[in-house]
């Protein structure tokens, strides 16, 4: 059973319909039991960090995730990934979950041309970086779904894809063990999208 | 980079899509669900669902088939008519939207904008506005294109993206339906008030009119309708046409 964390933040319609429509069964949960029963774990997330960063808090999810994380596949998704880091300077300062090294800064600050608009809102190709299971079935440079004003950086060593967009490559994939996140939106991403989805749950 | 986005529009009336010439004389055409289905099988980047007679006659959107179509398509979708409350957003985000597009809601209740982008997220609120040219003037038209607002469309913009709005679907009614190509001197006079993307919709009627379009670095992505459903034009040669031409598509 594939677990979506259900802890009051974004909406979970697609992202439950796409693991739906690969066949596989789901279950969107915000019960630490069910967490641990799971065979793997998706963390969504859309909105502010700090806000959902005291959602997960707030919905006493924290400690599981943190040990779930070591012993089985977690995916976080958008704002989902970037709470898998360090910290985040979105409106302040705020702890992420320290599940990968890196930081969560505003996009503004490294693309460098000022007529690119942010959000980076749109489809925008993935170049591979490193390979890595979860593109088993995904070619470097296909196009996938971003919406997002912030982007994890100072992450290197763990970053598997990244998107060009002005000056700033940004961090598309990441990995640190069991521990995976995707800044774009796999469940919005077309085919490309499904497909890592797929080997997701194939991990 | 981004890139440049094709997005075919389904206008429907009582569970089925139509499509008029400039917003009048309403033909029937297909299912939506068979139609996103399709879309979504051809290369399209993005759906736009609307209910076009929603501000007409507050009729509220067909949640089951909305649900249904995004239930299956795993492209983004944006979903707009008769959205003028906080609880319009909430209902279709929760049947699969990732965006909400607001027209005459937004001017019957000018804080609209400001509410939902604080509760959704700038990116969630698309400003859709039907404009023609009155008096010189570009002027900002409500109820599906039928009443003048008496407003100027530029600055009803600018204001909607100070409010939150995250995008601008731009609307030009002269040139709806027509097809002799997009309203360029619309959509620039937009561009250069506004800096989030731009959706320009209106006048398409052959792949020549998306190249003259993306031609102009302030647009983001071309909406067309008719052209897509009659399949005058198939969204998968139109993005080759336009990669030949040097324009980044994804194919």
């Amino acid at each position: 059973m594939t677990a979506i964390v259900d802890y009051g933040v974004g909406n979970l319609f697609s992202l439950t319909s796409s693991l739906q429509a690969l066949g596989l069964e789901t279950e969107v949960t915000g019960a630490p039991a069910r967490l641990r029963a799971a065979d793997r774990i998706l963390l969504p997330g859309v909105g502010a960090f700090g806000d959902a960063r005291a959602k997960l808090d707030a919905a006493g999810l924290v400690p599981t995730l943190l040990e779930e994380a070591e012993r089985k596949p977690l995916l976080g998704i958008c704002l989902g990934m970037q709470l898998l880091f360090d910290r985040s300077f979105e409106y302040g300062e705020h702890p992420g979950l320290g599940l990968i090294p890196g930081e969560v800064a505003d996009l503004r600050e490294d693309i460098g041309d000022e007529t690119l608009k942010v959000p980076h809102m749109g489809w925008n190709r993935l170049d591979i970086k490193k390979d890595d299971p979860l593109f088993k079935y995904f070619q470097s440079g296909e196009y996938v779904y971003y919406v997002h004003s912030f982007y994890a950086r100072r992450c290197s060593g763990n970053v598997l894809g990244t998107s060009r967009y002005g000056d700033a490559a940004v961090t598309g994939a990441v990995r640190r063990g069991s521990v995976w996140g995707a800044q774009f939106h796999p469940e919005k991403s077309g085919d490309a999208g499904l497909r890592l989805l797929r080997a997701f749950a194939e991990l | 980079m981004l890139a440049k986005r094709i997005i075919p529009c389904l206008d429907v009336r009582d569970g089925r899509v139509v499509k008029g010439t400039n917003f009048q004389d309403l033909r029937d055409m297909a299912d939506p669900v068979e139609m996103a289905r399709f879309y979504n099988a051809s290369g399209a980047d993005e759906l736009v669902f609307y209910d076009i007679t929603a501000s007409a006659e507050g009729r509220g959107l067909f949640t089951d088939i909305l649900r249904q179509v995004a239930s299956e398509i795993f492209i983004p979708l944006t979903v707009g008519g008769g959205i003028r409350t906080l609880a319009d957003f909430d209902r279709v985000l929760k049947c699969g939207a990732d965006k909400v597009s607001v027209n005459s809601g937004a001017i019957a209740d000018p804080t609209l904008i400001a509410a939902a982008a604080r509760k959704y997220g700038d990116q969630c609120v698309v400003l859709s506005m039907d404009v023609k040219r009155v008096d010189g003037q570009f002027r900002l038209f409500a109820k599906g294109g039928r009443e003048d607002t008496g407003l100027d469309a530029l600055e009803w913009a600018v204001r909607g993206v100070e409010n939150g709005a995250g995008e601008i679907v731009l609307n030009s009614i002269d040139t709806d339906g027509v097809k002799t190509g997009f309203d360029l001197e619309m959509l620039d006079a937009l561009a250069a008030r506004v800096r989030v993307p731009i959706v320009a919709s209106g006048g398409a009627g052959k792949p020549e009119d998306f190249a003259a379009l993306f031609t102009h670095p302030g647009i983001d992505a071309g909406l067309a309708a008719s052209i897509f459903h009659t399949r005058q034009v198939d969204i998968r040669d139109l993005k080759r046409f336009l990669r030949e031409r040097g324009v980044e598509v994804r194919l």
